[in-house]
């Protein structure tokens, strides 16, 4: 499957507001459910996600379980200068992935 | 309030099928209404990358030339003397990996058509096959000895525990279901729908279920084609 879609307008005048969507593939196992034979599935959902632009910090998040398989997330950032959108994640296997959206921002 | 009044005019003496769409609650519609919220388009990406990996543009060019295919999905093969799914269709001239990969074609192939009204022809030779499938579906099964049409056309719009008893209608597979976390073929639904009244669930593949599928692509004639839908 593909693992992620992004959404984010690439095209931005400064000081606008824009939305950052993503639906990432993930399972989220939450630690709680228990196979057809009885043993429990280990816990493996996303546990950090964080976002910057440019190097700054715009969302960063600890996530729990109870959330649903396929996560959808979704903020807002303020538009300053052209340049990247950069979004990580880690889940409970170690996993790290990361993502980049280049950003255009005109005055 | 004009489009209303439009609606009221022109409603048509015979009942216009309702999506399933309507029945699934504003949470499941609002996912729907946005293909950035709806998990299904994970699916439709990988589907897209398929279409290339798998040598479908080769020979079909862009997955755009798809528009329209899955709404005359099943269709009647002549030669086969039987209505033949969209999947059976693609897996008996192209040979494709997995059943996640197999979701992932109907999705971005179903997705090219979506909009388009079904149009599922049972005319001559197809009409046995039609007939069979309406027969099926009116037959009373399992331990709880109840037919799809005593759900579906008698009990549509009432309530089984919490959820709303829809229509019936296939016009949105393959479906991302909450429930399951992720996306489900038209057989996996039935499949519930059979286990449901306690009967043994017609095999993949099998002839009756092929004929009852196509029975409800016809029955849900006037609906357009959703896919990828979203339900609780
Ligand atoms: C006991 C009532 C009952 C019977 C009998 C039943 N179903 Fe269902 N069916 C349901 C309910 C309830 C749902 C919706 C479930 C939900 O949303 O959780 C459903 C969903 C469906 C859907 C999906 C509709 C959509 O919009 O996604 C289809 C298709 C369907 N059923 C077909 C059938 C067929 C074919 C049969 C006979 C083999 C059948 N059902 C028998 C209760 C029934
Ligand atoms: C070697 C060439 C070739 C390849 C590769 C190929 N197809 Fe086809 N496909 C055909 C031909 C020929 C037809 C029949 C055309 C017709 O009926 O008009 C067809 C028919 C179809 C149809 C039915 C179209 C309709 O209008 O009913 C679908 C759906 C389809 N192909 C999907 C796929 C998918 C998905 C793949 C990749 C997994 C694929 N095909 C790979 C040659 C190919």
């Amino acid at each position: 499957m593909a693992r992620t879609l992004i959404n984010v307008k690439k095209t931005l005048t400064r000081g606008e507001a824009f939305e950052i969507r993503l639906l990432i593939a993930h399972p989220m196992e939450s630690g709680q459910r228990r196979d057809s034979n009885g043993q429990v599935i280990a816990r493996d959902i996303i546990n950090r996600f964080s976002c910057t632009y440019n190097d700054m910090l715009v969302l960063e998040a600890t996530l729990f379980p109870a959330i649903s398989a396929n996560p959808y997330l979704s903020f807002w950032a303020v538009a300053t200068e052209t340049g990247s959108i950069v979004m990580t994640w880690t889940d409970d296997h170690g996993t790290v992935q990361t993502e980049r959206v280049e950003v255009t921002v005109s005055a | 309030m004009i489009w209303l009044l439009l609606l009221l005019l022109v409603s048509p003496a015979q009942a216009q099928p309702r999506s399933g769409y309507l029945d699934a609650g504003p949470d499941s519609r609002a996912m729907q209404d946005d293909d950035t919220a709806n998990p299904a388009f994970l699916w439709v990406e990988q589907g897209k990358v398929l279409w290339g990996s798998l040598g479908c543009g080769g020979c079909h060019g862009d997955v755009a030339t798809m528009r329209g295919v899955a709404a005359r999905y099943p269709k009647y093969d002549a030669v086969l003397g039987r209505p033949v799914s969209l999947a059976r269709r693609i897996a008996t001239h192209r040979a494709v990996p997995d059943s996640e990969d197999m979701l992932a074609l109907l999705a971005v192939i179903g997705l090219q058509s979506r909009g388009l009204p079904l149009a599922i022809d049972i005319s001559g030779p197809a009409r046995p096959s039609y007939e069979a499938g309406k027969a099926l579906f009116h037959r009373r099964q399992g331990q709880l000895n109840l037919a799809c049409a005593n759900c579906h056309d008698d009990l549509a719009g009432r309530h089984l525990g919490g959820a709303v008893i829809p229509e019936g209608h296939p016009n949105g597979y393959p479906i991302y279901r909450l429930e399951w976390q992720a996306l489900g073929s038209l057989e996996r639904r039935l499949r519930q729908c059979v286990v449901g009244v306690r009967a043994v669930p017609w095999a993949d593949g099998s002839r009756e279920l092929a004929d009852l599928e196509f029975f409800l692509g016809a029955r849900a004639a006037g609906l357009v084609v959703e896919t990828p839908a979203v339900r609780p």
